[in-house]
Order: structure tokens, then C-alpha cells, then sequence
């Protein structure tokens, strides 16, 4: 299926398919302690380390609110242009299971602490945006392990009272390719606000997709199933796909689909029924009595307005405008905070005289290629902006010709070395004296006089053969604009 | 000094701080009653070898500046104290030991004050003749196999009895003023937020509430001072000025005006309930205080409202007892039998009873009809006072229907049970503050209590309302030591 620029559509004889997507994602607050507690949320920590008496609901210990994760979660709000409610109530999601020690999960049902909002997608065919239905926070629940112990289960409460956002979306999405897209703009976005690292290896964002099938043009949804606890970007597609089409092969059967929570085998690529509706928990959700309404001002919110930074979409707007980048150079500088960060300081060191297109050629190109085979984030970029910067620089003013900086950019990836160091310790200056290179290629004329003569003859390839020699004879050094330029003078 | 055990707390603090007591007579003297008191069954656990050391302790440089100083005191089984057991009452906490203290009991100890041990009550606060404890009936010193209430019984069994010289109880619709009432004792219930939660196991978080119960008003304001304190642990803690309850304790009420609810003249109240009001409202009105009719118009919606919020909130409150983490766990075929099996085996017919009753409340389908619709009446209520506290600065009602009862008597019959907490179940769905002091005796020579309900945070007001008519109702509680050979 050639899916740029065109429908995701599911095809079955006559019959075309559309596909609605909603998410759930869940996305934990970037914040040292627990929403009602102050223990560390530290990943990676020993099993039961990070657990208070709040955190594994022992007698008499009550929930007192983190105020940060409330900025947390406002400054989200806002990140996703949502309307921030000034009062939001928690409420107590209640069932039994080994590592819930309350026996419920706090969490915001009737009244969320943020309303709808919307995000815009750039896809390859045009703008999308996508209707936010509502954040809310919740507590985390512990985690069960089954595989250490054939008859027993161990219970680990270290994520216990963690907080997580909750951030709903409206039913917009029509395919997996927006899915990733709505992702990606998602964490990029909570990166920016700082509100969440979007490490989906960690846990710290992940989803549960809603997906239903209805015929192409209808206006009515389809039932839906919702495939809980998805945890990459790909499984979310490879899920969508499949469950999209086993809708659509029991419509095409005259069957009809129940609304049931699935599970998605990452290892056999299917939907697997986890529960159907009748099934369904019954919550018995109610506000918690142990916590008062939340309730912000207005002056609260405008302080936490004047807290948020440029976000993607202003700095694309910024960087084509200011830098004259198109919207798909802009798009890869700012999806990640990082690389916005790190071009903004490249542009800044390289001074007045900067070549801001090359400088943005050489950063998704040589620098991304790095970081590729490396395994490393731009953060961790082991060439420094500044130096980045100077080789640019190098370039630009034919210090160096595009060739040779590709040589001096391997040099400086080992300890960050400064690249006008490498050009003069190597004698890697690009020849550009024209007397010089006259000479040069009198002689390499003189040489082959043959090829010189077949040349003028008409066999116009043979000027690459020319250009190959004289730049072979100076080491690779020689200003490749002269060469041309005084190859075509003598021959 | 003999008959120590007799002293009020008051004349205790007073005689050790004068010295003619030390921590160590005092803390020995009520051990040694409390251990020819096992009869009454008011502990669960005893602290008793600890407590001395304690006493030894404070004796051997005492802080006479501190307001509790060296005065042993038993607390109700529902506080967490730290490294002394604490069962609520509960066969399912049976082996609970906690690593942390209540605010409350910590700020009793801070005061001075020395652990006892711990009393029993009902089984995680829910009765009201502390007969659902899973450690046993609780006598009350009035009378062999009389209830002493609940379900602080073992609190107010041990300060009516004599064997701690004041305590704390907990009262989510009527705990602390109804066995106050039938042991012929003082109890405060404060207002929603006056005393911290924190460590304090839940039974309904949206009404309990913590304070003292003593042998008179003075004691009792003296304590108030000290358990009530704002505590961020506690998100629904009130950061409001406090007074101090003993210091402007003052007997002149004249002018006070005390509201006389018609609603509380119930239907079947015996006639010495209406005639221990009449002479109420003429205490009252000996003590300068003026006395005027008002009306409560939801009053009959209390309790059935009472009965929806309590076990809604109380049946997520005892989620967290699964056997999983502490508490009593019984083996099971998996984790699902397990829970089943734990909290058949853990949890007593009553607590079942309200967990299912608040399970079924709060379930899809019902929560409109029933939870929803409570909070709406609970609000109802709260109005009530607000609109009656424009014409009064308190209200005067009886405390309990009736007088204490034989054990037994009731225990196949919920609701009649239920009943008892008909006039104190109101003041805490509005939240606020009510106390029961002694008022006279019913023809069986039992005690009956009159209760005095305030504004919100106005303690201070009908705790002055009570030491005015407690000198003129000058009651004499009728202790026979019937139980100690």
C-alpha cells in the first residue's frame, strides 16, 4: 500500500475501510518524588527501595498532594493548547489486584485537572490536528513479577504512587502513520515542557489504542476494542494494523465485533481478548475523602504560562522565517529539544559570516550518521557545537574543501578536537593559490596529452578525469571551484 | 497519697507538678487497678513494663513546663503507635505492629504524656456497643454485662472505671459521645480538620475524627489543646487559630443563646430522655443562657444518609487489608482465593456487613440513587445548622435515645443498633464539633448525656457551654467496683 499522500484505507473486494484511532497515552511526570508521597521515582532502583508507608498504604497514612506534579501537569495542559480547569477533584478507581496496595488508584474521573486541547501533526500530505479530550493525573500501580518463582509472585512497589498524566485523545486519528506522528509530537512536546522524558524503554510513556473500523464515508463509529499497555510506537502500528483488519474480515464475514479490552502478543503479532464489556470492571469510582478538591487560581496558571518555553511548533514558524529553512529542514531541527538546542548554539557560534543550510546539510547528515552508528542521542553528541561550528565555518570560507572536512570531522570525533587544530597539524589547508595550481595542472596537461587532445576532440567526460588528477596531485587539497575553473581556461 | 486512681486529670497534672506526685506513683497506681480491672476487658494490649520505665524516666528529670507531664494515659486500639501493636480492633491487624505514631498520640507524648497500652473498641470503629471487637466484649463499670457503648467502649470503660485518667477515642457518627454517654463520662467530638487523621486507622475519612473522653469538661478542654494541631500530613487538617481550650475555659455563658432542635423529640424516645432534656434546657437557662426554639427539617434523613456515606467510604478504606502486605493472611488456592479467604477469616460479621453495603452503593447503576443522593442530603444537613447558627451559638439535644443496654441485647438487630447513633450521626456529617457530658440517671441508676453542639471551630464555646452546666448538673457517676474481687 503506497501509503504517502493517500487514504490509510483497508481494501476488501469492493468494499474500502477507514480506520479510527484513539489514544490513551500515559505518560509519567518527570518529577523527583511520587504524586502523594515523597519517595524517589528513580528508575532502575533495587526492588522495594523507593516505597513509603503512603506508597505501600499502610494504616492510617494519607495522600498529601506533590504541588510540582500539579505544575507538571498544568504546563502540559498548556503545551497542548487545553483548556486548564481551575477546580478538579481526585477520585478513587477501586479493584483488588497484588501490587494496588490501596486497593484503588487515585486517580481524576468526573473532573480532570485539564480539558480539551488539540496538537498539530505535520504529515507528509499537509497539516492535521489532532482534538485532545482531557488530561488527568493518576497514581501508578506497582509491579507484579510471575517468572521469578514457579508457585509464588513477587510484588515490587518502587512505581507504586508514581504520577502519570493521562492524556486522551479524541477519536482523529485515521492511521498508524498518524499514530507515530501523534506520538512523536506528543513526547516532543513534553520534552520541551520538561514534563516528561518520553523514554518508552523505561515506561515512561506508553498507551492504550482504541480502534475501530467503519465502511469509507460513513459518518457513524464502528465498535471499538481497546489494546491496553502498548509500549512502543511500533507495536502500536503493528497492533492497529492487525486489529483493524480482524474488524474488518468480521464485518466482511457478517459478524459483528464486540467491544472488549485486547491485548496485543508483541511476539506473535496478534490481538488477544482480555476481557470482553460484560466483563468490565466495575470501579465504583467516588471522589477520594482523604483529599480536598484541588483548586488553582488563575494568577497560579498566567505564572506557569510565563514558565513555558518556545514550543515545536513556534520554533519551526521561528526557524523558517529567521533562518530561511524549509518546513521539512525545520520539522527535523525541532522535533527533538535537543537538536533544536544544539543547531540554535551552532548557528550562534559560527558569528556573522554563517552558512546556515550548510550548517543544517552537515547536522542531518554527517552528525546524524554518527550519532546513528554510535547508539547516541544528540545530547551526548561527542563533536561540541562550538567545534561543529568552527568546521562549518572552515568550510565556508574555503579553508577547507567539503571533501577534507568529511576527513577532519572523523578526526574530532575522538575527545572533541578542535577542527582548525586538525587542518594546520595535517596540512589539510585547501590549495587555493591560483599560481600554484596552474602549475599543477600544466603539468598533469603535459602529462597526458592524449586525453587532453580526445578532449577537444569532443569527448567532454574525460574533464572529470582532469579534475580527478589535479586533485589526486595536491593531496586532495586543491580548491575544487579553481581546478574547474583553470581546467577549462587551458584546455 | 491513696486514691490517686480518683484524681482528675487536672488535680494529677496539678499534684506532680507541685510534686506531691511523681510520674512513677501515678503510672503504678492505675497499672495496678488496670490489672485488677481485667474483668471490664478495655485492653487489648497493655504497655505496662514500658510505661513504668517511662515513668522512672520522666521522674529522673522531669519537665514540669510540659503540659501532660509524666501522666500515663491508655489510647483507643485505632491509633498507630509505634512498635506497640495495633489491631483496630481486628483480627485482621491481630499481628499488626506499626513503625510510626498518629500525630495525635505523638502529640500527647510530646505533652509528657506516657503509653499505657491500648484499649479495645469495635472492630475498626464500627459499632456502637463495642460488642463487634474481635477481643471480646467490653463491660461497663456501670453494671455487669451492660455495653459500655462504642465504639470507643474500652476507652470510655477505662476512664469511667478508672483506669487510665483520660483517653482519646475516635467518632465517626457518634463513637466518642455515645459510650461517653453511658459511662456517665465527658467526650468531644472536634470539628472535621481540628485534629490530625494522620496514623489514625480509617474507618470513614470523610467523618472521623478524633478526641478526648474524661472524667470532666476541664480535662477534657485540657487534652483538646493538646491533640489538636494542624498537620500538612493530613490534606483535610485545618490551619485554623486554636485557642487554648483549659486556659479560657470560663463558666460565663450568660447570654449565650442555645438552640432547641423540635426534630430531635423523636418518635418511642423514652419519657427520661424528654425529661433529662427539660431539665437540660433549665440548666441551661440557670447558667444565664438563653434557650430558643429551632428546627433541623432533615434531621430524619441523618441517619439513613449516615448509612450510605460511612460504609461507601469504609469499603475502599479496608481495600488495603488483602493479606498481602501486613495483617492476618489466610493460604489460598491463588491470589483471588487468597483475598477471599482473608478477608472472610479477617474481618468480623459487621465490617463485612458495611463493606458489602458500601460496595453495593457506590456500584454502577446505584451511586446516583444512593451515594450521589447522600451527599446531596449530607449538604442538606450541613445547611440546616448553617441557617440555625444565624439565630444560635449552640444547640442543645439529648446524646443518646436511650441508656446504655445488656450486652447481647441488640446484636441480632442492626438497625435498632443503628439507631443509637440517631442524635450524634448529624453533627458529624456536618462536621462539626459536639460534646456529651454526664446530665442524670435513668430509673435503673444508669448515666444519660446531654449533648452540646457547636459551630464549626468553636470548641471553645460549648466546651465553656458544658463547664457552666456541669457545675450545676453536678453529676456523680455511680462506680461501684463491681468487677474487681
Amino acid at each position: 500500500m503506497n501509503k504517502k499522500n493517500t487514504e490509510y484505507l483497508i481494501n476488501r473486494k469492493d468494499n474500502q475501510y477507514e480506520v479510527v484511532i484513539g489514544l490513551e497515552v500515559h505518560a509519567q511526570v518527570l518529577s523527583e518524588s511520587k504524586l502523594f508521597s515523597s519517595s524517589s521515582t528513580k528508575f532502575g532502583a533495587e526492588p522495594n527501595t523507593q516505597v513509603s508507608l503512603v506508597d505501600a498504604a499502610f494504616p492510617g497514612m494519607l495522600p498529601v498532594i506533590n504541588e510540582f506534579c500539579i505544575k507538571q501537569a498544568i504546563k502540559t495542559g498548556i503545551g497542548l493548547n487545553a483548556k486548564i480547569n481551575k477546580r478538579s477533584v481526585f477520585d478513587r478507581k477501586n479493584y483488588f489486584y497484588a501490587d494496588l496496595p490501596q486497593g484503588y488508584q487515585i486517580s481524576q474521573f468526573k473532573d480532570p485537572i485539564v480539558g480539551e486541547g488539540k496538537v498539530i501533526l505535520d504529515m507528509p500530505n499537509g497539516q492535521k490536528e489532532v482534538g485532545i479530550e482531557r488530561l488527568h493525573l493518576e497514581q501508578d500501580a506497582g509491579k507484579s513479577i510471575h517468572d521469578l518463582d514457579p508457585h509464588n509472585t513477587f510484588v515490587d512497589l518502587n512505581r507504586s504512587g508514581v504520577a502519570l498524566m493521562e492524556i486522551v485523545s479524541k477519536p482523529d486519528l485515521r492511521s498508524p502513520d498518524e499514530v507515530n506522528a501523534y506520538i512523536k509530537k506528543l513526547r516532543s512536546i513534553m520534552r520541551y515542557l520538561g514534563t516528561c522524558d518520553g523514554n518508552m524503554q523505561e515506561g515512561s510513556l506508553r498507551a492504550d489504542v482504541n480502534v475501530s473500523v467503519r465502511p469509507k464515508g460513513s459518518k457513524e463509529f464502528g465498535t471499538r476494542c481497546e489494546i491496553k499497555n502498548v509500549n512502543s510506537i511500533k507495536f502500536m502500528q503493528m497492533a492497529i494494523e492487525y486489529e483493524a483488519n480482524r474488524q474488518v474480515d468480521l464485518i466482511e464475514e457478517g459478524k459483528t465485533i464486540d467491544q472488549e479490552t485486547r491485548l496485543f502478543d508483541t511476539k506473535k503479532n496478534e490481538t488477544r481478548s482480555m476481557r470482553s464489556k460484560e466483563d468490565a470492571h466495575d470501579y465504583r469510582y467516588f471522589p477520594d475523602p482523604d483529599l480536598l478538591p484541588l483548586e488553582v487560581s488563575e494568577k497560579f496558571i498566567e505564572e506557569l504560562k510565563n514558565d513555558i518555553p518556545e514550543l515545536p511548533d513556534d520554533k519551526k514558524k521561528r526557524f523558517i522565517e529567521e533562518f530561511k529553512l524549509s518546513p521539512y529542514e525545520a520539522n527535523i531541527l525541532v522535533s527533538d529539544i535537543d537538536t533544536a538546542k544544539y543547531f540554535e548554539e551552532v548557528v550562534a557560534k559560527m558569528g556573522k559570516n554563517k552558512d546556515i543550510k550548510l550548517a543544517v546539510n552537515w547536522i542531518t547528515g554527517e552528525l546524524f550518521a554518527v550519532l546513528n552508528s554510535k547508539g547516541l542521542e544528540i545530547s551526548q553528541s561527542p563533536v561540541s557545537a562550538k567545534n561543529f561550528a568552527i568546521l562549518i565555518n572552515l568550510i565556508k570560507n574555503g579553508t577547507i574543501s567539503g571533501k577534507i572536512a568529511k576527513t577532519v570531522f572523523e578526526l574530532m570525533i575522538d575527545g572533541d578536537k578542535d577542527p582548525q587544530k586538525i587542518v594546520e597539524e595535517k596540512g589539510l589547508k585547501q590549495q587555493s593559490d591560483p599560481k600554484a595550481l596552474e602549475a599543477l595542472i600544466d603539468k598533469i596537461i603535459n602529462d597526458n596529452r592524449e586525453k587532453a587532445i580526445e578532449y577537444k576532440q569532443g569527448k567532454e567526460k574525460l574533464f572529470g578525469f582532469f579534475v580527478g588528477q589535479a586533485m589526486k596531485a595536491s593531496g586532495g587539497k586543491a580548491n575544487p571551484q579553481l581546478i574547474n575553473e583553470i581546467l577549462k581556461k587551458k584546455l | 497519697m491513696s486514691d490517686i486512681t480518683k484524681q482528675s486529670l487536672t488535680e494529677l497534672v496539678e499534684n506532680i507538678k507541685k510534686k506531691k506526685l511523681s510520674s512513677t506513683d501515678v503510672t503504678k497506681a492505675f497499672i495496678r487497678r488496670s490489672e485488677k480491672s481485667s474483668e471490664l476487658n478495655a485492653y487489648i494490649t497493655d504497655d505496662f513494663t514500658s510505661a513504668l520505665d517511662k515513668a522512672k524516666k520522666f521522674d529522673q528529670n522531669p519537665n514540669l513546663d510540659l503540659k501532660l507531664p509524666g501522666i500515663p494515659m491508655a489510647v483507643k486500639d485505632l491509633f498507630c503507635t509505634k512498635n506497640v501493636k495495633t489491631t483496630a480492633g481486628s483480627k485482621i491487624l491481630n499481628n499488626f505492629v506499626p513503625t510510626y505514631e498518629s500525630t495525635v498520640t505523638e502529640n500527647i507524648w510530646n505533652e509528657g504524656a506516657i503509653l499505657l497500652g491500648k484499649l479495645n473498641c469495635d472492630e475498626f470503629a464500627m459499632g456502637s456497643s463495642n460488642e463487634t471487637s474481635h477481643f471480646g466484649n467490653v463491660q461497663n463499670p456501670i453494671d455487669k454485662n451492660l455495653v459500655p457503648g462504642g465504639s470507643s467502649g474500652g476507652s470510655a470503660s477505662a476512664v469511667a472505671g478508672q483506669l487510665t485518667p483520660i483517653t482519646i477515642g475516635t467518632d465517626t457518627g457518634g463513637s466518642i459521645r455515645q459510650p461517653a454517654s453511658f459511662t456517665g463520662i465527658v467526650g468531644l467530638k472536634p470539628t472535621y480538620g481540628s485534629c490530625s487523621r494522620y496514623g489514625i486507622v480509617a474507618f470513614a475519612s470523610s467523618l472521623d475524627q478524633a478526641g478526648p473522653m474524661a472524667q470532666n469538661v476541664k480535662d477534657c478542654a485540657l487534652l483538646q489543646e493538646v491533640i489538636s494541631t494542624y498537620d500538612p500530613k493530613d490534606s483535610t487538617s485545618i490551619n485554623f487559630k486554636r485557642n487554648h481550650y483549659s486556659k479560657e475555659l470560663t463558666k460565663n455563658i450568660k447570654g449565650k443563646k442555645i438552640g432547641i432542635p423540635k426534630e430531635y423529640r423523636v418518635d418511642g424516645m423514652p419519657k427520661e430522655i424528654e425529661d433529662l432534656w427539660q431539665k437540660g434546657i433549665q440548666y441551661a437557662k440557670d447558667c444565664g443562657a438563653e434557650t430558643i426554639d429551632i428546627s433541623l427539617p432533615h434531621t430524619s434523613y441523618a441517619l439513613p444518609t449516615y448509612y450510605i456515606v460511612a460504609p461507601a467510604e469504609a469499603s475502599s478504606n479496608l481495600a488495603r487489608y488483602d493479606g498481602v502486605k501486613y495483617g492476618y493472611r489466610a493460604k489460598g488456592e491463588n491470589l483471588i482465593d487468597m483475598y477471599e479467604k482473608t478477608r472472610s477469616e479477617g474481618f468480623g460479621a459487621e465490617v463485612q456487613r458495611r463493606i458489602m453495603i458500601g460496595t453495593y452503593v457506590l456500584s454502577s447503576g446505584y451511586y446516583d440513587a444512593y451515594y450521589l443522593k447522600a451527599q446531596k442530603v449530607r449538604k442538606l444537613i450541613k445547611n440546616d445548622f448553617d441557617e440555625a447558627y444565624k439565630k444560635v451559638d449552640a444547640i442543645l439535644t439529648p446524646s443518646t435515645p436511650s441508656s446504655a443496654f445488656k450486652i447481647g441485647e441488640k446484636t441480632n438487630d442492626p438497625v435498632s443498633m443503628y439507631l443509637n447513633d440517631i442524635f450524634t450521626v448529624p453533627v458529624n456529617l456536618a462536621g462539626l464539633p459536639g460534646i456529651s457530658i454526664p446530665a442524670g440517671h435513668d430509673t435503673k441508676g444508669y448515666p444519660l448525656g446531654l449533648q452540646i453542639i457547636g459551630k464549626a471551630f468553636d470548641e471553645q464555646n460549648i466546651l465553656n457551654i458544658a463547664f457552666a452546666m456541669e457545675e450545676k448538673i453536678n453529676f456523680k457517676n455511680k462506680i461501684t467496683d463491681w468487677w474487681i474481687k
